[in-house]
Parts: C-alpha cells; structure tokens; sequence
C-alpha cells in the first residue's frame, strides 16, 4: 500500500522564474555563435535547434508537474475528499488543466516556427523567425501566473499533511470542541498536541502512532465538530467529516456531562445523532470524559439517562475516563484497539486470501499428560520463616549490604527485629570465616575438607606423583594386584621353559680353565697396550727441529758404505777393493751425468795409458781425439736436453758448479726459517665479522653459534 | 622441553639433542640411537605385558591409600621383571653369536699368546702367574652372576 508522500513533489516555480529558467537553459544548452557566412542549412539548423529545445524543457518542466500532483480520481476517497475540501476541488482541476493546454500550445507553436525555419532564405530571417517563437512560448507561460501561484500554495499544504495510512489499523476521535480530544491523543501518542481553552485549537488533522499488542496504531485527531448542517460547515470541520467518512477506523465519540467545553449534554447528544449514519460501519465507543471533575455517579440522572439513550440506540458500549488523573486512559485504549482488532480479523478470515495464511497456522492447547498434581517445592526453613513472620510480606524491603551481595552476619544489627537472616550461625559462610580470620588474601579455606574419599583420615595426605622417573598416576589402577598376579605367574612360566631349554644345551665355553684364563689374560694385555699408545700419541711433547728430524742415522756414524768400511771388510776376505773404490768415487763424481759413457771414454784412457806397444797412427789420433770431442760435444749437448729427469730448481743451470752454488745459497736461506712461522703460519683471528653480527635477528637460528 | 603442533599434538624432548634431529625432520625410525629404531628393527623388546601397566587412564580414579602403596610396590615389581625380561631378550638375540665367540677364543690365543711373555727365560712362570689371576677373577665375576640367575645347573656351568 503506497504511502502518499506529498513531500517529494518538487516546487513549483512562478511565471517569471520559470520564463527565467527555460531561456537561460537554452542559452547554455545550445551552441551560441553563428555567422552569417555559414551555409543556410548550418544556420536553419542551429535556430531550429534553439526552438525545439526551449520546446522541450517547457514540456519537461509542465509534464514533471502535472505527474507530481496527485490526480483526485486515483487517490485514495479520503485523500480526494481532503484536497476537495483544503483547495476545492474544481479550482485544482482547471489549473492542471491550464497547465496541459499551456504545454500543448507550447508544442505547436515550436512545431510551426521550425517548419517555417526551414524555408527561411537568411541568417536574419532565421533569427527573427527564432526570437519569434521563443517569445510566443515565452507569453503562454506569462499567462499561467496564477496557475502556477495556486499550484505552488496546494503543494506546499499538501506537503504539510501528515502522512496517513487509510488502510492501516486507526482510532479516530470526535466530538464538540473542547472535549478532551486532544489532551487524550497527548495521553497515548508521543504527539504533542496544542491543547488551549479556546474552541477549535485543533485546525487539521493530527496523526499519533501508538502501541498495542505488538502493533502500530494510527491516531486521529480531529478538530471539533459542531453541530449544523453540512453545507454550512466550513474546512476546518469538513477534514473531521471528511476522516470520519472515509477512513474505516475505531471510533471514540467524546462526551462531556460536566459541560466544561460550553455545551450542553442535550446539544451533544444531537450532535450525536446528526453524524450517526457516520458512524455506519465502524466500531464506536462512547466516551464520558472529565470524570475528576464530575465523577460519573454524581451526573444528573437525566444527562446521564441521556447518554445512555445514546448508546442503546447506537447499539455501543459507554467508558468513563479522566485525562488529568488518568483514569481509565489504557482501559478506553485497549477496548478500542480490541473492537477493531476483531473486525479487521473477521473481515481478513471472510476474505479470499486466508486461506494461504491458515494452513501454515496451528495452535496448540498443552493438555496434562497425567492427573499428577505437581506444585512448587518449598524448603521447610522457609515455611517456617513464612509462619514466623520473618519473610514474605510483599512490602518488606532487604536491607543493602555493604559488599552488594547477599546480607551477611556484620551486616544484621543485633537488636533489630526485622532482620531476615538467621544470627544464630547455623549458616555460617566460607566468606564469613575469610573475614574473620583476615579477609581475602590473607586467609583461603582449605578445600581438602571437603573431599568426600572412603576413610575420612586420608583428606590431608600428600599424595605422590613420581617415582624412579615414572608417573605414578600412569600405573595407579583398581586392578592392579590381580594384574600383578598375572605378570608374576607368566613369568615363572617362562623361566620354566628357560630352564628346560637350558637343559639341553651346550656348555657355554669349550675351553678349559687354563686357556680360559690365557684369553682373559691376553684381552687384558690388549687393553693396556692400546691404553698405552694411546696416552703415547699425545701431541704436547716438544718439536725436533727439522734438520734433524728425518734422520734416522747419527751424523758422526759413517754407516756401511765408506771407503774405509768397504776396504777393511774386503781385506778380510782377502779381496782387492782398489778398483771398486775408484768405481765408486767416479760414480760419486759423474752423479749428475750419464754414467754409461763417461765410464767408456775413462776405460778408453786407461787403456790408451795402460798398452803401450801398440802404435796408433796420426789419423788414427786424431779420429780418435774427433771422436771423443764429439763425444763431449753430444754429451754437452744431451746434457742439456730432457732426456733425464732433472731437479726443477736446476733447470737453466749450465754446469756442475753452478748447481752446486745454487744448492748451497738455498740452504743458507732455509737456515734461516727452519723452526721459526712463515707467512702461511701467522692466522689472524678476527672477533667481530661483518656478516655474522648484521642483519636483522629472526626467529634465531642454531647452525650459527 | 615442550614443542605443541599446529595441530595440537605436543613433543616432549629429554635433551637439545632430540631437539635438534625433530627440527631437522628426521625420521626417528631411521636413527640408529634412538629407542623407536631399535623397536621397530627387533634389538629392544617392543611388545611385553609389562608394558601394558603404564598406561595413560583418562578416568580418575578416587585417591585411595591402600590402592597407592599397592601400586607403588608393583611399580617396583613390574621395572625389575622387565629388566630381567630385557636381559633375556638380549641373550636370545646374541645366541647365534655364541659359537663364533668359541672360536674366537682360540684364535686370539694362538695369534696373541706372545704377548704374555716379554722374555724367552720367564715367558712359562709370567703365563703361570698371569693366568692364575685370570682365573681367579673369573671364577668371581661367575659366582656374583650365579646369585642373580636361577637356573638349577649353576653347578655345571662352574666347571
């Protein structure tokens, strides 16, 4: 159900304004600069642009408007009466209707500018035939001043309205000025409703919300009625006939028997009866107001015979109520809502759409399963405190305790009679006991009271929870003895069956005792010898130096292979060493060179020496001298080719005595470092390294100490 | 120390040791030191009814004094019958090894017995006086052995 929101309506602007809006939006809108020495057809197009959209935005701007309003025939009857009444109903037609013959004059005067545009033959005529137009739309909207004026005013009023729901549940309160309509909307709703002394304070329609079995209620208030005719009512009234017609609501007819609004109870009661057929189809209640000022008993019997014609007749109940001391305010409330309440279910069960509602409803009475009658249990002390007096008079208020919880013993004066709890210290708490024996912190009660076990001597003891590295709780088991009964007999089992398989075995050892013992004695030997090397091979004894260190032999001893050695034991056996120790000191002399042919060329020496018979011939000589120069010569040069392994650091040396002083300069310059560090030998040990002790410390790690 | 998974599982570990090869993923099954490998590859008992005393009971049960000295002396009890039991198991594991240490014996003595002797002269006396100490501590080691095993034929094995 739509709620009429007449506040979104947009403002309607005056004549002027509006003329003022639609020029200057065009002039925006629009390319603006032309020359005459365009093409005729650029310029048609550009004035005929021009008119068309100032034709369109008067057309937008109408139709908004005309939409906005709301249409009497399609709104709700009571909406329709509303306006009808607030702003006459004809008067609002002609304006819209004012407004749609302005925009169709609109069009048609744009329709025949542009056609004619379209022949124009110059720029001039183009722009005379434009200003034309525009001017013509320009005076329509001139002449729907006060249209647009009227229409303003209504949308501002309308927009005032409160919102109403026609179709929601609602109460509607009449009756003649003065009654106590008002003051009773201000008793239920939130609404703050003007409540003067004067006669028709109320001008329009109030609308209140309020809450009632979980549901939202409309209330209406309406200004007073009086009693006339209705031609002769005015608006003001109207809007409370009007609401009173139209909206099917829960009626409250405000009565007033102490004639404190200025009438009469005769003129209210034919005011009564004159806005009866009102009142056809819904739920009335009568509604004798002001009851602190004249109570209901104290009312002439008459008025009061009156007022009762009045409900009989209208076949409705009376309810007496006071808004000053509020009397009966929520019972008048609760009966309206209820009679409504009821007709609008009735009339939903009546309807077609319940159906769909009613099969996913069900409702449940519990039923009592069994006659038992079960009550309440109550504990004997509090019979008795019952009986005694000390509690349960609805009245009697606990005192405050000063920790905010139960009363405790410090809190209970002594002599006070009035006292709830028992002093005697039959219930004496653990909190109590804190408090005497030093408040909390101080002292805690033991909780091995408590323990509930077989033998009440065992609360305080110390029970034990590890032994030999095992938890003793792990083995703690009510089965134990028998399962240790068990363990032990399968473990005499199984010795048994050892012994009986040991029976049939071989003796351990097959030695006898003496070899026995000769094996133990040996592995013992073992033990020390290994014992001993190893304490041997211990690295803090001091360094021979290295000169010395791979010698094996003494330096003073000359060992086997001397000349003196060899000749004494040759001479011994009887055999001449002469010739071995010259072969010997000439293999000592040609060390460096290839034995085989200097052996040969001192053979060929001896010889020549050594016969001295045989003549050789000049040439003969000096082949021979040739032969051996050559000789030399091949040696040289042999000796200086690779064919022989050579020392590396005698490669470039050319004789025998440059290797040697080469020799003997590198043992100088050995001496000096025998012994001592070299360059390899001094390690710098750096306490602070760069990449060890930078960088950012996450979740530590090991692998660097 | 005291390591709780993601998923709720904790490690208990008795040294940084432990710690360290957990750390490193390593599959305790597979290292050799460890109490899991030596089950799984059959050189530590790995089932026993013994085992079925300390077990984990998440009903607890009401403190009893009687109950709690019971237990402690068959806690006593069930420890020296699985030693026993684990000594046996290492003796049944080593028997095919008996026979080679026979022979072994001899060997040794035919290779080494030179080195009971420092001198050609006294090498008889030396071995006579060494083996008699030998013996003697022998026939000591069997006598405190005797008084743990049972057996009935400890006589035989004295010799």
């Amino acid at each position: 159900m739509p709620v009429y929101n007449f506040k979104k309506m947009s403002p309607v602007p005056s004549a002027p304004d509006l003329i003022d809006i639609v020029l200057m939006r065009t002039q925006r809108r629009t390319p603006t600069v032309i020359h005459p020495g365009y093409k005729i057809n650029r310029i048609r197009s550009f004035y005929m642009r021009k008119i068309k959209f100032t034709q369109q935005t008067i057309s937008e701007r109408l139709s908004k408007m005309l939409t906005d309003f709301p249409r009497l025939n399609d709104i709700h009857p009571f909406y329709a009466d509303l306006c009808n009444t607030l702003y006459d109903r004809d008067h609002y037609k002609l304006a819209l209707g004012q407004l749609n013959t302005a925009r169709s004059l609109v069009d048609q005067i744009a329709r025949d500018m542009i056609r004619m545009v379209k022949y124009a033959d110059s720029a001039y005529r183009c722009k005379c035939l434009k200003r034309a137009a525009l001017g013509r739309m320009c005076t329509v909207l001139k002449r729907q001043k006060a249209s647009l004026a009227y229409l303003e005013e209504v949308r501002k009023h309308l927009s005032r309205l409160p919102s109403l729901d026609p179709n929601t549940r609602t109460i509607l309160m009449c009756g003649l000025p003065n009654v106590g309509k008002s003051s009773f909307m201000n008793k239920i709703t939130r609404g703050n409703v003007d409540v003067q002394p004067y006669a028709f304070t109320t001008k329009s329609l109030f609308v209140g919300h309020c809450d009632y079995k979980y549901l939202r209620w409309q209330v209406i208030d309406t200004p007073g009625i009086l009693d006339h005719s209705l031609e002769q009512r005015n608006t003001i009234e109207m809007q409370a006939i009007i609401a009173l017609a139209h909206l099917t609501c829960s009626v409250l007819y405000f009565c007033d028997p102490s004639e404190q609004c200025g009438y009469t109870v005769e003129q209210q009661c034919s005011l009564f009866r004159s806005i009866k057929p009102l009142f056809a189809n819904k739920q009335l209640i009568i509604i004798v107001n002001k009851v602190d000022q004249l109570p209901w008993d104290e009312v002439q019997p008459e008025k009061r015979e009156m007022i009762e014609d009045l409900g009989r007749d209208a076949n409705c109940s009376i309810m007496t109520m006071s808004n000053i001391s509020e009397h009966g305010v929520s019972a008048v409330k609760a009966a309206a809502c209820d009679k409504l309440l009821e007709k609008r279910v009735d009339a939903r069960v009546a309807g077609k759409k319940v159906d769909g509602v009613m099969n996913r409803l069900q409702v449940f009475h519990p039923t009592p399963r069994d006659g038992v009658h079960r009550q309440a249990h109550i504990p004997d002390s509090v019979k008795q405190a019952v009986a005694d007096g000390r509690i349960g008079s609805a009245d009697h208020k606990p005192k405050r305790s000063r920790k905010g919880y139960a009363e405790t013993v410090d809190d209970i004066d002594k002599n006070d009679e009035d006292a709830t709890m028992d002093v005697s210290g039959q219930l004496k708490t653990a909190r109590d006991l804190m408090w005497e024996n030093g408040g909390p912190g101080v002292w805690a009660p033991d909780y091995r009271e408590q323990y509930d076990l077989k033998d009440k001597d065992w609360r305080f003891d110390a029970i034990p929870e590890i032994m030999d590295g095992k938890n003793i709780a792990d083995f703690v088991d009510p089965d134990i003895e028998k399962k240790l009964a068990e363990l032990e007999d399968e473990e005499e089992q199984l010795l048994e069956e050892l012994a009986a398989q040991r029976m049939g075995e071989e003796p351990d050892s097959d030695l006898d005792s003496e070899e026995e013992a000769a094996v133990a004695a040996i592995r013992d030997r073992k033990k020390i010898i290994k014992n001993i090397s190893q304490a041997n091979r211990s690295e803090n004894k001091p360094v021979l130096p290295r000169s010395i260190r791979g010698r094996t032999k003494d330096k003073h001893d000359r060992g086997d292979r001397n000349k003196d050695v060899v000749k004494d034991k040759m001479e011994r056996l009887g055999v001449d060493a002469s010739i071995m120790i010259k072969r010997g000191r000439s293999l000592d002399k040609t060390r460096g060179r290839k034995r085989g042919i200097s052996v040969s060329r001192d053979v060929e020496m001896d010889n020549s020496n050594d016969s001295p018979g045989t003549e050789i011939s000049k040439t003969q000589t000096k082949k021979q001298r040739r032969s051996r120069s050559e000789a030399a010569k091949r040696e040289a040069s042999i000796s200086r080719g690779h064919s022989r392994p050579r020392d590396p650091s005698q490669i470039g040396l050319h004789s025998d005595a440059a290797v040697e002083a080469a020799k003997k300069l590198e043992k100088q310059g050995r001496r000096m470092w025998e012994g001592g560090a070299g360059e390899g030998d001094n390690r710098k040990a750096v306490h602070l390294v760069r990449w060890m002790n930078t960088g950012k410390k996450r979740n530590g790690t090991h692998y660097c100490r | 120390m005291l390591f709780v998974r993601n998923d709720s599982k904790r490690f208990r570990f008795c040294r940084s040791k432990c710690h360290r090869n957990f750390n490193k993923k390593r599959n305790p099954r597979k290292v050799a030191w460890t109490k899991a490998y030596r089950r799984t590859r059959g050189k530590e008992m790995a089932v026993d009814s013994t085992f079925d005393f300390e077990k984990r009971r998440n009903r607890p049960v009401k403190y009893d004094r009687g109950l709690m000295g019971k237990t402690i002396v068959a806690m006593r009890r069930v420890e020296e019958i699985q030693q026993t039991r684990d000594a046996r198991f290492f003796e049944n594991r080593m028997q095919d090894a008996k026979a080679e240490k026979k022979k072994q014996a001899r060997v040794e003595i035919e290779k080494s017995i030179e080195l009971l002797a420092p001198a050609v002269a006294n090498r008889e006396e030396v071995m006579r006086n060494v083996i008699d100490s030998a013996k003697s501590r022998i026939a000591a080691r069997k006598k405190s052995s005797n008084k743990l095993t049972t057996t009935p034929n400890s006589a035989m094995v004295e010799g």
